[in-house]
Parts: structure tokens; sequence; C-alpha cells
């Protein structure tokens, strides 16, 4: 059975809400009725056959070709399945996903996997503001899976994260993990100002040193248990963070934010 | 049955359900790691007074280990899920917790899950830290020596305790190198303890006593120094007995750890002082499970 593919004819003017074109709500579905869903694209509304080449029956395996940054929502509230963007997905990629798989070959917008439950989201390019973060108004983010972006993330990644792993191989924005109640996030290159902005726990584990902040208090040099065990987790995944010679468990240790409840930690590796 | 000049009794040995989990235990070094886990399964030869029966079922290699440090593996076995679980508690509380550079993983990954670290995080005061790393959680729990690291569950499964045999040899030394030399093969089997000192009992009990107060009383009936004056079960030339227990995870691994075990009894054989192996048992009355020792054998 091929991967249910649906490729883009023209790029619309107007932003596309592709949140129906998700695996389970296509499952057991006719190919008619699939060219024949409607999606919304800025006032109106468009039929997906008028806006994709659609091919194959995989609902399973859903494959979107030629993708822009226009095409929002894509994999919201994903539950089970795969989600392949060929190009750059628009904002609110894998809302709410509760489980099954997202990669995105290019960029993806704002507010990427926020409020994600479950699965993995793996963005080969740039993920912007927002990353893994609550939606406006809401005091929960992310709260399990894995976001793996293999470029750098815009500001607030990781906002009022609950739990899950947000890997991050370039460089943070500002104000990243700012709000978080638990979790890791784990950036590989440099991060921006406010890191760690009323953390209340979880950890950002760094590979280079933050600027400094009067918020986090040095706890000096450790060598952690846990952290062979998290590395090993990655060991799965396609990236650096698999690599065995990222892993490290020297770190020094920062506790804050001590404006906030003062349990969070930043970890930066050491030697 | 004889092999070797040994006899095999047409016996069997009687055992019970029990509740059993496994726990790993790993440190900076091998050491370390064992002396955690000898305070662990320390003073949990049996059920009767311990609480519980527990031993040391192995050596794990650097690699074997979730924190790629030496480690050991224990068992734990009990009569019930509760106790199991109460003892498990404060075993790793007393004993792996307070012993430097430890951390505990479970060693059961399916099972009932019953609290390993999950507890044992509120000696953070607070500052407990806990993660979840591909779906399992973990505590981070600081201590003085810096983190103790434990995973919040382990699996608690369905066991078997009381596999048992007896050697009967005709000097006290004889049966002892009988019983090591049985005790260093049936250590090479998984999923088995022998959770008496050094694997070895000499005071196997039989089910009563004069004394109203006591369940269980010396096994008489094997005891050397009383066969002028008891219903005894020893011939003459016999001058000492003495018992392996085992508890195992199933039937298969008790027998498996039992055949080794009397094999390496039975290779000393009668030019070692090696007489007779038998077995303890309430005449099946009592245990579900029953070891035919001959049948183990052939």
């Amino acid at each position: 059975m091929s991967a249910l593919t649906f490729t883009l004819k023209q790029r619309p003017d107007q932003r596309v809400d592709m949140s129906p074109l998700v695996c389970q709500k296509l499952a057991g579905l006719e190919f008619a009725d699939i060219a024949a869903i409607t999606l919304q694209n800025g006032k109106r509304k468009i039929r997906v056959d008028e806006l994709f080449n659609v091919a194959g029956s995989d609902t399973q395996n859903i494959v979107i070709k030629n993708s822009f940054n226009k095409l929002d929502f894509i994999g919201k509230e994903l539950d089970g399945g795969c989600i392949t963007v060929e190009g750059d997905a628009g904002a609110y990629l894998g809302l709410g996903m509760k489980s099954g798989e997202i990669e995105v070959s290019g960029d993806v917008g704002l507010y990427a996997a926020c409020e994600m439950k479950k699965g993995l989201l793996k963005v080969n390019g740039n993920a912007g503001d927002f990353l893994g973060a609550a939606l406006p108004g809401n005091k929960m983010g992310m709260k399990g899976g894995t976001i793996l972006v293999k470029g750098n993330v815009g500001e607030r990644a990781g906002d009022h994260m609950r739990r899950g792993n947000i890997l991050i191989e370039g460089n943070a924005g500002d104000y990243c993990g700012s709000r978080m109640t638990a979790g890791t996030i784990a950036v590989m290159g440099q991060t921006g100002r406010y890191l760690g902005f009323a953390m209340r726990r979880g950890t950002l584990l760094l590979w280079n040193q933050p600027q400094p902040t009067a918020r986090f208090n040095d706890c000096g040099a450790h060598t952690l248990a846990f952290l062979p065990i998290l590395f090993a987790s990655f060991k799965k995944l396609n990236s650096k963070f698999a690599d065995s010679s990222a892993a490290f468990n020297r770190v020094q240790r920062y506790a804050g934010d001590m404006s906030e409840m003062g349990r969070g930690e930043v970890l930066v590796k050491l030697g | 049955m004889i092999i070797n000049g040994v006899t095999i009794d047409a016996t069997f040995a009687e055992a019970f359900p029990m509740k059993a989990t496994r726990a790993i235990i790993t440190a900076q070094n091998e050491k370390w790691a064992m002396i955690s886990a000898q305070a662990m399964t320390g003073f949990a030869t049996s059920v009767i007074a311990c609480g519980c029966e527990a031993g040391i079922e192995r050596v794990l290699d650097p690699s074997e280990t979730p924190d790629g440090r030496p480690g050991v593996s224990i068992m734990i076995f009990a009569m019930g899920g509760k106790g199991l679980a109460k003892q498990l508690e404060t075993r790793a509380g007393q004993c792996v917790l307070t012993s430097p550079t430890s951390a505990l993983f479970a060693g059961i990954d399916g099972g009932t899950r019953i609290a390993l670290g999950k507890n044992l995080r509120y000696f953070g005061d607070g500052f407990q830290v806990a993660k979840l790393i591909d779906g399992k959680r973990y505590w981070r729990i600081p201590v003085m020596d810096g983190e103790f690291l434990a995973e919040a569950t382990t699996g608690q499964v369905e066991a078997i305790g009381g596999g048992n045999f007896l050697v009967l040899a005709e000097s006290q030394p004889q049966a002892l190198a009988a019983c090591e030399a049985a005790i260093e093969e049936m250590r090479k089997i998984p999923n088995v303890i022998m959770p008496f000192p050094g694997g070895v009992v000499r005071s196997g009990s039989k089910v009563g006593s004069k004394y109203a107060a006591l369940g269980a009383s010396t096994n008489d009936a094997f005891c050397p120094t009383l066969k002028g004056m008891t219903k005894t079960d020893l011939s003459p030339e016999i001058e000492s007995v003495m018992e392996i227990v085992i508890d195992g995870l199933t039937k298969e691994d008790i027998d498996k750890s039992m055949r080794v075990g009397i094999q390496a009894v039975c290779d000393l054989g009668a030019a070692n002082g090696i007489k007779r192996i038998s077995a303890g048992n309430y005449g099946g009355k009592l245990g579900p499970f029953h070891f035919h020792l001959q049948e183990i054998m052939a």
C-alpha cells in the first residue's frame, strides 16, 4: 500500500487549515471522500482535490509534498500514524499531538508541537517561536513526547512545558524554557537572553555556557547518574544527540529561576 | 536411582507460591554495588521471621546495567504483594539509598508495578527531581555524596519459594564441600536465589513443635545426633545433613537450578563421602509445587 500523498498544485494566497488531514480522521475513508474534504482557506472553504493532487491509499502514512509556510495545523491532534512534510510547514504543526510521528524536511512556523502529549516531531530545518509551548492563555504546554529540531528555534521554546524532551541541534532564541513546569530541553548551540525565565522545575541541558543571569544560582560541578540514561534514550534518533561522542555526565549545575519556585536547573556541559 | 554412588531418594521437594521482584543496584565499582546488595539482602533467609527471602542473583557487567556502571541483580520473595512491597521499600531506603555512589533500577519490566524509588523520593525534602525517560520514571534524590538515582517502580511477579534438596554426607566438612560445589553451579542459573547464608542451611525444619508457640522446629528425622532417640531418616554412616533452599520465578527455573546443584554434589560422589540426596516436604498437603528428585535427575 503506497503512502497517501497530497501534492500541492499551487500555493494559495491565504493560509490553509490542514487539521482534517490527519491519519485517524482519514482512516476508513474512500479516495473520493478524502478528495471531497473541505479545508478552510482564509475565509473560504476549498476542496482537497482543488488544492492538492491526491495519490496513494495508506491513510496511516501521509505525505504532503510541495508544502510551504501557510499550511497550518498539519497533524493537529495526530493519534497514531506518520505524516511526512516535504517543504516547510506553517503554524501549529502537531498541535496537541497524541501519538505518532511527524517529520518536516524544511522549516516550521509558530507554536509547533504546542501542547503535544506524546509521539515524535522531527524538524530538519528551523522552528519558529513557542515550540512545544502552551497556546496563549493556557497554562500547560507540551506534556510528553519528543521534539527534535536540527536547525535553530525561535523564542519561548518550551514555554509552560510540563513533560517530554525538546532536542535542539542548533541555537535557541530568547526565553528558552520560560515558565517551564518540568521536562527537558537540550540545546547544542547557543541560547539567547532570559534563559529559563520564571522556570519552576525542569532541566535545560546546554552544550555552551549561557549568558549569566542573577536568577540562577551556581550549585557547582557534578557527575549526574541520570545523564547516561537520558543520552541512551536518544540513541534511536537520527540525530547528533544519538552520537555517543555527544554524551556527557559531567556538568555545572545552576538552580533557578530563583524569582520563581527555583527547582529548575540549567546543566552546562563541562570538559 | 544412584548417581556416582549417591542415592537419589524417591521423594520430592514441596514448594509454595510467592510474590517476587528484582532490583538492580549499581555503583561506582563492583565492590560498592556488592556491599549495597549484600546489605539489602541481609537478614532475609526465611519468611518465617525475616518477612521476606532475598538474595543476590548475579553480578552484572556494566554493559547490562541501565547507567553503564557495574551492578548487582538482587531478588526478593515474600508470601504476599503487600509484604513484598514493604520489604522492598524499607530495604531500598536503608541499604541502597544510604550506600555510597549507589543507584537503583527495576529488574522486571512487566508484572504489577510496586514502588522502588517512588516513596524514597520524599527523602529529598522537596529538592527531588523526576525524570521520565523512555516511559520509565526516575527520581533524582539529592544526597551528601551527590545524587541518588532510583527508578520509581519495579515489577512484581508470581513466583515459587521453597524448592530444596538435602545433602547427606559421612562428615560435616564433606557435606559443606558438596553444598559449596552445588551453590557455585546454581549461582550460574538466572531467576533463582538461594536465600540462606552462603546458600546453605544447616537447620532444616519440620512443621510444628512440642512448644505450642512455635510453628516450626528442628527436623529431628534428619538430625544425626538424634539417630538413636527419634524416628530417624538417617542410616548409621550419615554424620551431617545440609540443605539448599531455592526460590525462583518459575518451576522450570527451580528445576534447572536443582538439577545442576544435585549434579555438582553427585560429581563429588560417594568417594567424597556423599551418600544420599533427599528433599523436604510436608506430605504434599501444603505446597502445590512438587519437585521430584528422580524426575529432575532423569
